[in-house]
């Protein structure tokens, strides 16, 4: 399909702007730019038609199934976006005075007090904008807390092997080494590995838990007590919050600080990549060091405010405020009964998918999983020389976005499958049918399925030659 | 209360039977009963026209100005139509990150084509797929410049301070020193620089126009960190862009910037978009994701996300930045505001803010007390002195619908864009004359 930059015809565009109706200011030529940027020139209509064709050639939520394991793609509930896009939302100043913004600032009031009560938490952030940022703040809290009592040693986090791999780039973009410790046959964190792992040195764990194999560890007590009484402090990695949400809390495990992914957890869509948001709660002895500015309430006046010993500011103002409003909008329809609901039933559908496919495919671990689980097809590889790779990439001819793939490490050929509460039980039924038949053609015709997908925009793409030779962008003839 | 779950409770219970369970009670046997959560202590939920009501009126209770002359790192420029309606398709709003190429040649062909547009405008060679925002993309192209023996970063005194606040957060985690240059007249002290530069020097970060909207001598900046062999990272306001000198032009290693002016709304702060930009030679250290080109088995044209061998899920602990999530959508908004400007709407837009700004200015001196902080030529944005407290004009204005440009140490800080229209600074002036009058 044809780029902006060749359907651009010279002299086309659009009137957008009237004329200046001021003097123009006069700037030396040499504070000028020599020549104009190669934008495309378009008419309205081709510039609409351009983006309605790549549209087609883009898969969202609500073109199908989207069983991608970890990334939680639920439903975008519709009055979500409505309401972020109110002008009294969009059109607001992120340094107007206080007065002229407490809508703004009960929106995030509210929102910190329902993910404080959800997560279990004292106090929360709405700053970071992903996932990956939350964990940085969050480790940034554990490293403040530690330096502030004079504990100089701790430099160590202490990390899964089958965790995401944010978890051990955060830690180390937060000034700690990284100390990995295996998991046991379960899928859970091996005990006598964290205890041989954690001393002196130890300033904290980071945990998924259920973990990434979408196992719930029934050890989670025990380990954040063994973390605790080597005097470090446990982080909870909420990409996996689906599964547990009104049912247990991370604060009530042990946690000392989490973050959460709205755009996972709480329905706000990915956007293609983003804008996420990930804030972080913490418990009351860490409220001290968050991020300014925070919000606070008193006799029903909404301010801003700068914690005294702040980590100081991980990115420009409050945070990808409109993807908050959907968050709370989220959490106020669904409220007491629903958030529990959601997580509930992610859990039933997982375990119910899970079931039908048993015995055809192998599982990773063979119990009953949280909102996930995984898929091991080694054994198919080695018998029928398909991969899981080719099981996934047969998925998209049939419209279902394949789980993802070869995560977590600790599993060969893993497919990581997550259908979230937002499918009925005929999706379900449907996928898991067509996973059999796919199943049933690597066995009879598996050279076929190393060329899947048939019938998509594209066939497999040459990886390695575009890593190879890159070419970032269009070469103007 | 609401609920966007399909399945009826007789078929949840279908499925419990088809596991052989009988509750779902079952399915959380691994959680401890002591710390099972007994009642989630939140409201009850409710429908979805409640939802509407409660919202909305938190949105009632923001003030939406009519007439903005405030920027300071967020800007109220025109976004037309094309824009929202785009960027509202569902399939781009819902999609995840294009991991599975094949049914995902949308997002990255968009993404393919904002790096093309970015380095166009910037002057550079590459364009990452986006990074939070442009404070924490400042923070990150600052890691970008790291070696062994040289760690030194030095930033100006002139860059906003959110942006230093973020790159200090950044280094500070990391053991880095910073060094802040002393501001000379709103612009960057030149001997401090000088002085500060030395072998361990890593960066030199220069915003330009900086906070106090001056145009920085970045042809010097460029000059003496070069010498001292220390890399120049230039902050960028993008709309400058259409009438500036590139950061390509004045020869600067990675060149970052807030994309928000570019179609996205004022927001209350956010989701904006950080991007960055850098020469071929830089491209390996660049942050986050990328989109290349390349072919599928057939030998069609496609787009992939490439270079993932500098990404956490790849390299993990030795990854050149931790970021997963990134910006997308607000980077497609940035595309298409793009695409719609064009060469000559953009440069209408850059040229537009920039004489309204300067209308704004010789207006405001002829009354008497307001006054330029310095005479350096500036872009959209400038300083001057205040006859009365800025906070008392702030109020003032605010009652008949103007946001006043931000007050701060030095005096207040305006901002005019496109949409500060002649009208709507003529009728300014008229209440700041008036304020004076009453106050005096």
């Amino acid at each position: 399909m044809e780029l902006l930059f060749e359907r651009s015809r010279a002299g086309r565009g659009m009137d957008l702007l009237p004329d200046c109706d001021v003097p123009e200011a006069d700037f030396g030529d040499e504070l000028l730019r020599q020549e104009a940027p190669r934008l495309p020139e378009m008419a309205e209509i081709d510039l609409g038609r351009h983006y309605t064709e790549l549209a087609k050639e883009t898969h969202g939520v609500n073109d199908g199934f989207y069983p991608l394991g970890s990334c939680t793609m639920k439903y975008n509930p519709r009055i979500n976006e409505e309401l972020s896009g109110l002008p009294g939302f969009t059109a607001i100043h992120p340094l107007q005075p206080e007065n002229t913004v407490q809508g703004a600032l009960q929106v995030m009031y509210d929102t910190e007090k329902l993910l404080g009560e959800i997560t279990g938490m004292d106090s929360i952030t709405l700053q970071p904008a992903a996932g990956a940022h939350g964990e940085y703040t969050g480790l940034l809290l554990i490293r403040s807390y530690h330096l502030s009592r004079g504990d100089v040693g701790r430099t160590k986090i202490i990390v899964p092997d089958s965790a995401h791999g944010t978890n051990p780039a955060s830690a180390v973009m937060a000034g700690f080494s990284v100390v990995s410790v295996p998991s046991n046959d379960d899928g859970g964190v091996d005990l006598e590995a964290l205890k041989a792992a954690v001393g002196d040195d130890t300033a904290g764990l980071m945990l998924t838990n259920p973990n990434t194999v979408g196992i719930f560890d029934p050890n989670i007590l025990e380990i954040t007590k063994i973390i605790h009484e080597a005097g470090g402090l446990c982080y909870y990695d909420g990409a996996n919050l689906n599964a547990i949400m009104g049912v247990v809390r991370p604060g009530d495990m042990g946690f000392d600080c989490v973050h959460v992914n709205l755009h996972k957890t709480f329905s706000t869509p990915h956007g293609g990549g983003g804008p996420g948001s990930g804030p972080v709660g913490c418990k009351a002895f860490l409220a001290d060091f968050l991020p300014a500015p925070q919000v606070r309430m008193s006799d029903g006046v909404y301010s801003l405010y700068a914690p005294t010993n702040s980590i100081g500011q991980v990115r420009s103002f409050g945070g990808n405020f409109l993807v908050v409003v959907r968050a709370l909008t989220y959490i106020l329809t669904l409220g007491r009964e629903g958030i529990p609901e959601a997580s509930t039933n992610a859990v039933l559908n997982a375990n119910y998918m899970m079931s039908l496919l048993k015995g055809h495919y192998d599982m990773a671990y063979d119990t009953v999983c949280m909102h996930e689980f995984v898929m091991t097809l080694e054994k198919l590889k080695h018998d029928y020389g398909v991969a899981a790779m080719d099981v996934a990439k047969r998925l998209l001819d049939f419209g279902i976005h394949p789980p993802t793939m070869y995560f977590p490490l600790i599993v060969y050929e893993a497919l990581m499958i997550e259908p979230t509460e937002t499918e009925s039980k005929e999706t379900l039924d449907r996928a898991a049918e067509l996973f059999l038949n796919i199943l049933e053609e690597a066995k009879t015709n598996g050279e076929e399925l190393h060329h899947a997908p048939h019938d998509c925009y594209i066939g497999r793409p040459d990886e390695v030659n575009a890593a190879r030779k890159p070419v970032l962008t269009y070469s103007f003839a | 209360m609401g609920s966007y779950i399909p399945s009826t409770a007789q078929e949840r219970q279908k499925m419990l039977s088809a596991m052989g369970m009988s509750s779902t009670d079952e399915l959380y046997a691994s959680v401890p009963e002591s710390v099972r959560l007994k009642e989630l202590n939140i409201p009850s939920g409710c429908t979805e026209l409640e939802v509407r009501e409660k919202i909305t009126g938190m949105a009632g209770k923001n003030k939406v100005f009519s007439s903005i002359f405030r920027g300071a790192g967020a800007y109220n420029h025109y976004i037309p139509s094309i824009v929202k309606t785009i960027t509202s398709k569902e399939e781009f709003v819902t999609a995840y990150t294009p991991y599975q190429a094949e049914i995902s040649q949308g997002v990255l062909q968009s993404i393919f084509e904002y790096q093309t547009e970015m380095c166009q405008l910037t002057g550079m060679d590459v364009a990452n797929a986006s990074v939070y925002d442009g404070a924490v993309a400042a923070a990150e192209a600052v890691f970008m410049c790291q070696e062994r023996k040289k760690q030194g970063v030095i930033v100006s005194g002139t860059v906003d301070p959110k942006v230093l606040a973020v790159i200090k957060t950044y280094c500070a985690s990391r053991s880095v020193e910073v060094k802040v240059l002393p501001v000379s007249d709103y612009a960057t002290d030149m001997e401090a620089l000088k002085a500060a530069l030395d072998k361990t020097s890593a960066c030199v970060y220069v915003q330009s126009p900086n906070y106090y909207g001056v145009i920085e001598d970045m042809d010097a900046v460029v000059a003496a960190s070069h010498e001292a062999g220390a890399k120049v990272i230039m902050g960028v306001n993008p709309i400058a862009l259409g009438l500036l000198k590139t950061p390509g032009e004045y020869g600067v290693d990675i060149a970052v910037g807030e994309g928000q002016p570019l179609g996205l709304p004022l927001a209350y702060g956010g989701p904006y978009l950080g991007f960055v930009t850098t020469t071929n030679a830089m491209v390996r250290k660049l942050p986050g994701r990328i989109v290349g080109e390349t072919v599928d088995a057939k030998g069609k044209r496609c787009y992939v996300l490439t270079l993932q061998a500098r990404e956490q899920h790849i390299r993990r602990e030795k990854a050149s930045s931790n970021i997963c999530s990134n910006e997308a959508l607000c980077a497609m908004t940035a595309a298409v505001y793009l695409a719609a400007m064009g060469p000559k709407g953009i440069r209408k837009a850059a040229e537009s803010s920039a004489a309204h700004a300067h209308y704004l200015a010789s207006e405001l001196c002829k009354i008497p007390g307001f006054q330029l902080v310095t005479d350096k030529p500036f872009f959209h944005e400038f300083v001057t002195t205040t006859p009365i407290p800025a906070r008392i004009l702030e109020e003032d204005l605010a009652a008949e619908g103007i946001l006043c440009g931000l007050p701060i140490e030095e005096g207040i800080l305006w901002c005019c864009t496109e949409l500060c229209t002649r009208k709507k600074i003529d009728e300014l002036i008229r209440v700041i004359k008036a304020v004076c009058q009453e106050v005096a």
